[in-house]
Order: structure tokens, then sequence, then C-alpha cells
């Protein structure tokens, strides 16, 4: 085995390096009022990963490092869409972390945790794997308590406790692959696992993909979802409901299409299972959810469902890679644009408190109404789009009670999301108790070009759908 | 060409967006009048170029999104033109109609300019991505009208129509994806889909299929017993919004039937047949009978409009009985359907805008409350009296034109079927007559409800301008009938071929 050591590979991931360290050196000399110019920084950091990355689409796909990390098609576009949307959280937070204390510190967290899912998709062994667990997670408890409120304090602990939990048992489920398989890189994996003990596998199996289902905040590791989407600021709330996300479930796509393809365990029924419950349970929570922000947070754990169905048709369908990564794509802006109305309108915390803001904010009120008709997926949103390839690829792949599953749910989705929309479209605004006060005009920026994304990459579909069709490495 | 007048009411109301609500009511107006009026125009002048026997015209093909198989492709032929012009009609009638009185005009007029995009590109549309997504987006935009302009329990009326519109809108799509990955190779195009066949001799996966569209579409147009939405929708939506639900959006039920299920599912179509036969006669007898038990001027057309409707899919489902009817009988029934599409939106949307007469002199639909208005309010009786002799086929009238062609048509192969559906006729006769009887003849009495006029006033001149047109085109349609059939009969002849198949 030749070690292929190539860093200019890595410029992505080595620009949010830079950018961390950089950002912190120079946050540490700079006065409070100046840290802005940590931002340009990250900033800077961000797009030169996203130049980086469109070079590297047009390369041929390659390994780096002995094998154990994969610069292919799915890597390239979780860059993209990780480096894409640490820009735009960049762009929420501004508000609310302008000339804070620690704000040189929040865009290192940031950037660490965006680097560590783009890890989390490009690993090809499963010690990498949970090294770029780690780096995805860390920082991630310590954005969850940055407020240093109680209830931020809350989030960040048992964000934390749920985190180590799993972190602990994805450790074991390679410990016991490595103890059956003799290796934890996911070629050997394929070659060596179909003739060991199936139990020992499964449980393995089940061990990692239990880690990885925390990162996603899929059922039934979902239990810290809502409370850091509630207990966080918001900029954050909108971090880890998202970033992770693309993180966890392109990983888990690698991992069953490149280390369990012939292994005799139904994983695809498992996977579909977990879809099930994800979307199910989701939209159940979600209907009489008062609170905002608690809504986003089981609207994502249902979306997260829809996501693993292209998971679960991996190996069945030509169709699941481009289907899962376009609906990463497509769900990222989305979810990034409602997160950016509720971090423009801090004062609105229920759903009550939106009563009027068609009148108030009428563009606000149409970004609201693109990116939650979105997340229904309702045409020609990139929601939409993704999902029509997502339950096409499902059906393609022999599980169409699946989409027939995650048809009803779309429709029971769609109940809570117009319990938001109505009282912002229809009703006049409080004149007594003003809620719709806005935060500034990052968040509002942020706002109107997650929309604009959002409706853009569904028109535009065509030229972008191709692009997550290219081959997984090996 | 097409696209321009697909696409005409959204630019300009991506313009009018800019300009700020403080302009004044009569800049919103006058502009939407004068959109769709022009819009009406180019339809016009689509129908006098449309060569009949050529089959598509105007089409566009362009790529979309490639790689999952979806295109740009629109055309108009027979089947669709009708429709796209009924529909250009009916929108301006809105905008004239809404002349007064309408609030927050600016906004309503930017949805009612969005609504007609959508549903004339529904109507032109040779893509089965394209129509879905015009499909979902009329359900959004009619959600917009009934819960913002409303009235009585307009969020819940508004909420059940969008979740039953769209679960039945979900099964489509799914009913779309099966045609989609069962063609080779994978396409959403409907005219490649309609030459492929994919479905043919795949029995219980076509017949899925069909089941999966024909729940999206009977949702959509609506047939018992998936009409449940429809009498509250229409109860508390707006004149303009009941007008345009009624009088387009079902049509996009009964369209998808003779664009998609019958053309691209022809085999199984005719082994169903028999099934979709009997739904329409029920749901011919039994939008007529609860009508009839109705006290809601409002409810009552919007359950005869589940009766007329029911016609169509009658229409519809004998044409895919082979057995004993040869093809020019077929052909009939199916332009029987389609000048029944186009009658229907005609007459109902008269009679919806009429029964925004009702609520805005006194704020109630109750026809126990009224009567003896013929005294007051000549002009509204008279046009009311008719647009009713109207809807239950009166010779003469373009109901009559389209219920002839149905039963001729649908005679030989469904018999007993036919003959029961006869009696919905009658029915409907019957409660017409009672209905006018009730409310314009006899002693006069007005309701006394609290911020209603208390004089009952005639129809008003933006009324009249915007109801006589329909009833007019419908007369014209039921003794002239030749200038709508030359259109409809060569694409029903193309398609009782393809689904001969």
């Amino acid at each position: 085995m030749t070690m292929n050591e190539n860093p200019a590979a890595l410029i992505p991931e080595l620009a949010l390096v830079a950018g961390a360290v950089l950002g912190l050196l120079l946050g540490s000399w700079l006065p409070r009022h100046r840290q802005w110019l940590v931002r340009i920084v990250v900033a800077t950091a961000c797009v030169v990963g996203l130049a980086a990355t469109s070079i590297a689409m047009r390369a041929a796909p390659e390994t780096v490092f002995g094998d154990s990390f994969a610069v292919d098609t799915a890597t390239n576009a979780a860059r993209f869409i990780v480096l894409a949307a640490t820009l735009l959280t960049l762009c929420l937070s501004i508000d609310t972390v302008d000339s804070h204390h620690r704000e040189t510190e929040f865009y290192a967290l940031v950037q660490l945790g965006a680097l560590g899912t783009i890890m989390l998709v490009g690993a090809l062994d499963l010690l990498l794997l949970v090294a770029a667990y780690l780096l995805a997670s860390l920082p991630l408890y310590a954005l969850a308590g940055f407020g240093k409120d109680a209830p931020g304090t809350e989030a960040a602990l048992k964000y934390y406790l749920m985190g180590v939990l799993f972190g602990v048992l994805m450790l074991a489920g390679t410990t016991v692959l490595y103890g059956t398989g003799g290796a934890t890189d996911y070629a050997t994996l394929a070659r060596t696992l179909p003739d060991t003990s199936r139990a020992a596998v499964a449980i393995g199996v089940l061990a990692v993909l239990a880690g990885l289902l925390f990162k996603i905040g899929g059922v039934p590791a979902h239990f810290w979802v809502p409370d850091v989407t509630d207990g966080a600021t918001t900029p954050v709330a909108a971090f880890v409901t998202t970033v992770p996300k693309i993180g966890g479930l392109a990983a888990a796509y690698r991992l069953v299409v490149e280390a369990l393809p012939a292994v005799s365990l139904d994983w695809p029924l498992l996977i579909a299972i977990l879809a099930t419950a994800s979307m199910t349970l989701g939209n159940l929570a979600a209907f009489f959810q008062e609170n905002v922000r608690r809504l986003l947070a089981y609207s994502t754990i249902s979306q997260v469902g829809y996501v693993l169905m292209a998971v679960a048709v991996a190996t069945r369908s030509g169709l699941a890679l481009p289907a899962l990564l376009f609906y990463l794509a497509a769900y990222t802006v989305t979810n990034l644009g409602a997160f950016a109305v509720v971090a423009e309108l801090p004062d609105a915390r229920r759903l009550a408190d939106y009563r009027g803001l068609a009148r108030r904010h009428p563009g606000l009120a149409a970004v609201l109404v693109v990116c939650l008709l979105g997340l229904v997926g309702t045409p020609p949103t990139a929601v939409f789009l993704g999902k029509l390839v997502v339950f096409t690829a499902t059906i393609n792949g022999d599980l169409a009670w699946l989409a027939v599953v995650a048809v009803i749910n779309t429709v029971a989705s769609l109940f809570y999301y117009l319990r938001w929309i109505a009282p912002a479209l229809f009703t006049a605004p409080d004149r007594e108790h003003d809620t719709l006060v806005p935060a500034g005009r990052f968040a509002a920026l942020g706002a109107y070009t997650a929309g604009t994304a959002s409706l853009a990459l569904g028109l535009a579909g065509g030229l972008v759908l191709p692009l997550g069709a290219g081959p997984l490495l090996p | 060409m097409l696209s321009l007048i697909v696409f005409l009411p959204l630019a300009a109301a991506a313009v009018l967006a800019a300009v700020p609500a403080s302009a004044g009511r009569r800049v919103f107006v006058w502009s939407w009048i004068g959109i769709t009026a022009a819009d009406f125009a180019l339809v016009v002048a689509a129908w006098i170029g449309y060569e009949a026997r050529a089959g598509l015209a105007y089409e566009e093909n362009l790529r979309w999104i490639p790689s999952a198989g979806v295109g740009y492709h629109v055309g108009l032929d027979g089947l669709s033109l009708p429709l796209v012009a009924m529909t250009a009609l009916l929108f301006l009638a809105c905008a004239v109609h809404s002349l007064r009185h309408t609030q927050r005009i600016k906004s309503f007029a930017l949805l009612f300019l969005f609504l007609q995009t959508v549903s004339m590109g529904l109507f032109t549309a040779l893509d089965l991505i394209l129509f879905f997504a015009y499909f979902d987006l009329s359900i959004v935009g009619m959600y917009f009208v009934i819960a913002g302009w409303g009235h009585g329990n307009a969020r819940e009326s508004a909420l059940k129509f969008f979740l039953y519109t769209f679960i039945g809108s979900l099964a489509l799509l799914l009913g779309f994806i099966g045609l989609y990955l069962a063609a080779e190779p994978h396409t959403f195009d409907l005219v490649a889909l309609a030459r492929a066949n994919p479905l043919a001799g795949r029995g219980v996966f076509g017949g899925l299929v069909l089941l999966a569209i024909s729940i999206g579409l009977a949702v959509k147009t609506p047939t018992v017993p998936l009409h449940t939405w429809l009498p509250p929708a229409h109860t508390d939506a707006p004149a303009a919004g009941s007008a345009i639900l009624a009088g387009v959006l079902l049509k996009m039920g009964t369209y998808g039937f003779v664009r998609i299920a019958m053309p691209l599912l022809p085999g199984t179509w005719r082994h169903y047949a028999a099934v979709v036969v009997i739904i329409g006669v029920v749901s011919v007898l039994y939008g007529a009978l609860v009508a009839l038990a109705q006290e809601n001027f409002k409810r009552m057309v919007a359950y005869t409009s589940v009766n007329h409707m029911g016609y169509i899919v009658l229409a519809v489902g004998a044409a895919g009985i082979l057995a004993g009817s040869d093809g020019q009988a077929r052909s009939l029934a199916v332009t029987g359907a389609v000048t029944q599409m186009v009658s229907h939106g005609l007459l109902t949307a008269a009679l919806f805008l009429l029964a925004g007469v009702f609520y805005d002199r006194s704020r109630t639909y109750d026809m126990g409350a009224y009567s003896g208005l013929a005294a007051p309010a000549p002009v509204f009786a008279g046009v009311t009296a008719l647009v009713a002799f109207a809807s239950f086929g009166l010779p003469g009238f373009s109901g009559f034109i389209a219920e002839f062609q149905i039963f001729t048509g649908s005679l030989a192969s469904a018999t007993v079927a036919t003959a029961l559906a006869l009696l919905g006729i009658l029915i409907t006769a019957g409660l017409f007559l009672r209905v006018v009887h009730r409310i314009f003849l006899g002693e006069l009495r007005v309701p006394d409800s609290p911020g209603a006029a208390r004089e009952f006033t005639d129809l008003r001149a933006s009324e009249t301008t915007a109801i006589l047109p329909l009833l007019a085109l419908a007369v014209v349609i039921g003794v002239l009938p030749r200038f709508l059939l030359d259109v409809i009969e060569p694409a029903s002849t193309t398609l009782i071929g393809l689904v001969s198949r």
C-alpha cells in the first residue's frame, strides 16, 4: 500500500483548520469591537474551501492517507454543502455574537464542527470515523452552552451526556467489528465480515450506526434535539440541527455501501424502520408544539427520516446517492432559512407571536412560507425535488411501502407547518405586545439568501442533480 | 407563445408586487383586469390560430431536470385548449367581479394572478412533474384564498381542503413515479409515456399505479366518497375563490383522467372501467340528492358540482368499456365529458358569483331567510333563473350539449348506469326550480342580520359585467356548439385510439 499524502487534496479541510487557528490567534490580540476581522478570516477560509472544492469536483476521485479518507463525489458534495452552510450560519450569527466577549471562540468552534462533519463523510475507516465523530461533537457541546444561561447550560449538559453515551457505543461497535472482521478499514471489512458471526456483525453495525444516529438526531437517539434547539442560541440551534446531519447521513451511506454490501444482515430493513420511526415520531411530536424552535426541532427529526430512505436503498438503486446528496443540500438551505427567520425575530418564540408577520415584514413572511412549504415538499422548492428523487429511489429499490409511509407523513407534517404559516399571514399584528422586532440586518440577509437558494435550487435542479451522480470510492 | 400565455399573469404579478399597497385599490384592480384581459386576448388568438386536425400545437420542449427525466414540455390540443380558454375567461370575470368591496386588494390580485398561471400551466403541461407542480401549487394558492379572504370557519375549511387535496396529490406523485420507473428509458414526459404504454401487461403493478393516480384525481374532482372537503371549502370561500375552485380547480381532476390516466394506462383503464362508471353514477345520484336537502345556497351549488362531475366520470369510464359500443360512441362520450368541463366551469362559476351577491347584501346563504327577491332585484332573479336552467341541462344551453353527448356516448356500453344517471338530471331540475321558486317568488323577505344593508339592491354593473359573459358563452355553446366541438372531437378520437390499444 502506498501512502498517498497529497496535501493539495485536502485544501478545504486545511482551510478550515487554518481559519480556526488564525482566527483564534488574531482574536486574542484584537480588542472586542474589532473582532469582525476574525469574521473576515473565517469567511475567507470558507470561500477558499468552496473554490478548492469546485476544482476538486472536476478532478478524478482519490483516496488520501493510506486509503482512509476518500475525496470523491460524496465528500466533495458534503464539503460544498457544509462550507456553504457555515457561511450562512456565520451570517445568521453576526447580530447575536457581534462584539461578544467570546466572539472569536464561537467562530473557531463552528469551523471545527464543520471540519469534523466533512471528516465523517470522507472516512473510509472506522477509527477515522470515530475520530471525526468526536471532532464534530465536542465543539458543538461547547456551542450549545455558549449563552451561559440556564437553558443553554442544561442543553449543553444533555447534549454532552448523550454524545458521550453514543460515542462510547460507537467505539464499542468499532471494537466488535474489528474483532470479527480483523480490520477497521471498510474495504477489508467488506471482504471479511460476510464470513463471520452474524450476531457479532449485527451488534457491531448497530452500535456504530447508533453513534451516527445521535449525530443526525434520528430516532431513537433524538432526545437531545428539542432541548438543544430550544436552549441554545438561535444560530447555534440552526447549525447543530443542520450541519452534523450532512456528515452523519453521508457517513451512514458510505458505511453500508462500502462495508456491508455482502453481509447477510437485512440492514436495508433496519434503516427503513429507523426512517419510519424518525419521520413518524418527529411529526407526531411536532403536531401541537407552540414553541417555534421546538417545532423546528421535531421537524428536523422527521426530515432525517426522509433522508434515511436514501440510505436504506443505498445498494439497491442507482438513484440513491444523487437523491441523498441533493436532499441534504435542499434541506440545508431550507432549514437554515427557517432558522434565519427565527434568528431575525428573537422575541417571537411562540407560534402566536408571529401574528401579522406578513404585514409587518412581508419579505420575511415570504421567506418563512417558502421555507416551511419547502420542508413540506411543495414544488418548485428544492426539498420537493429532493423528495421526488428520494421517493423514486425508494420505489426503485423495492421499498415501495416506505415511500407510502413517507407520503402519509408528508401530509401529516403539513398540519403543523400550516399552524405556523396561518397566524403569520392571516392575522393582524398585536399592537400591545410587539414581538416582531427585527434583530438586525445580517440575519435578514441570511433569510433572504436561504429562501432564494431554496427556490433556485429547486428550479435549477437540472444543473445540480448530476453533480451527485458520480461513483463512490473505491 | 404558449409560455407567454401561461406566465404573463405571474410576470405581471411580480411587477405589481413592487408597487406599494398605498398606491390605491384602483391601480391594482384595473391593472389586474387589464392583465387578465390581455391574457384572454392571447388565448383567443391562439384558438384562432389552432388547426384542429393537427393534434398538438404550440409545443415547447426544453430540458429542465434531465437527470430526473423531467422536462419543460408544454402544448395545446383539443382537450386542453377549451379548458385554457375557459380558465382565462373565468379569471377575467373574477377580476371584474372584485372591482368593488374586496379587502386587501393587492394581495388578492397577486394571489389570483399566481393562481391563473398555475391553472393555465396545468392544462398545458405535457410532463408529469410539471403537471404535478402546478397541481400542488393550485392547492397552495387556493388555501391562501380561502384562509385569507373567506368567512365563517374559513381557516378550518381551508386546512381541510389543503389536507385532503394534498394527500391526493401525493398519491398522484406515487403513481407518477410508478409510471416513470416502468418506462424505459425513465421519463416523466407525457407524450413519450403515451407512446410507450409502459405498464402494458403489468397487471398488479399497473392496477396500483392507476389506483394511486385515480385517488389523486378523484379527490380533486371530487367524486363520492372523496368529496367531503368540498362543501365547507366552497361555503367559506370568497365568491371569486369559489368560482375559481369550482370552475377551474375541479377540472384539474377530470382533465387528469383524459390527459393522464386514460392514454398512459389504456389496458388497466379498460380493466377497471366498470368501477369508474359505478363511482360516476354514485356521484351523480348522491350529489343530486344531497343538494336537494341543502338549506344553504352555496352548499347546494357545491353538491351539484359533485353531481355534474359525476357525469364526466361516468363518461370517461364508459369510454373505457369496449364491449357493446363502437369507437364513435366512445369518442362521443369523451367529447361530451370535455364539453361538460367547459360548461360546468362557466355555469358554476356564474352560480358562485351570484351566491356572492347574497353574502354581500345580507351576510347569509340560508335560503329559508329569503323570499320574493324578484321584486327588488329583477335582474339578479332573471340571471340566476337562467343560470339555474342552464345548469340542469335545458336545451339551448351548453349543459344540454354536454350531457346529451355523454348519455348518447355511454348508453351502449353502460346501459343501466346511464339510465340511472339520467335520474340525476331529473333531481337537479327539481331542486333548481324549487330554489328559484323559494328565493325569488312570493312575499318579499330579507334576513335582518347585523351589518347588513336593509335594502336588497339589484346586481351592480361590475357584477353583471362579470357574470353575463359567462352565461352568454354558455348560450353560444348551447346554440352553436360547432366551434367548440370541432376542436374537441379530433382529440377525443385520438384519445379513444390510444385507450383501445
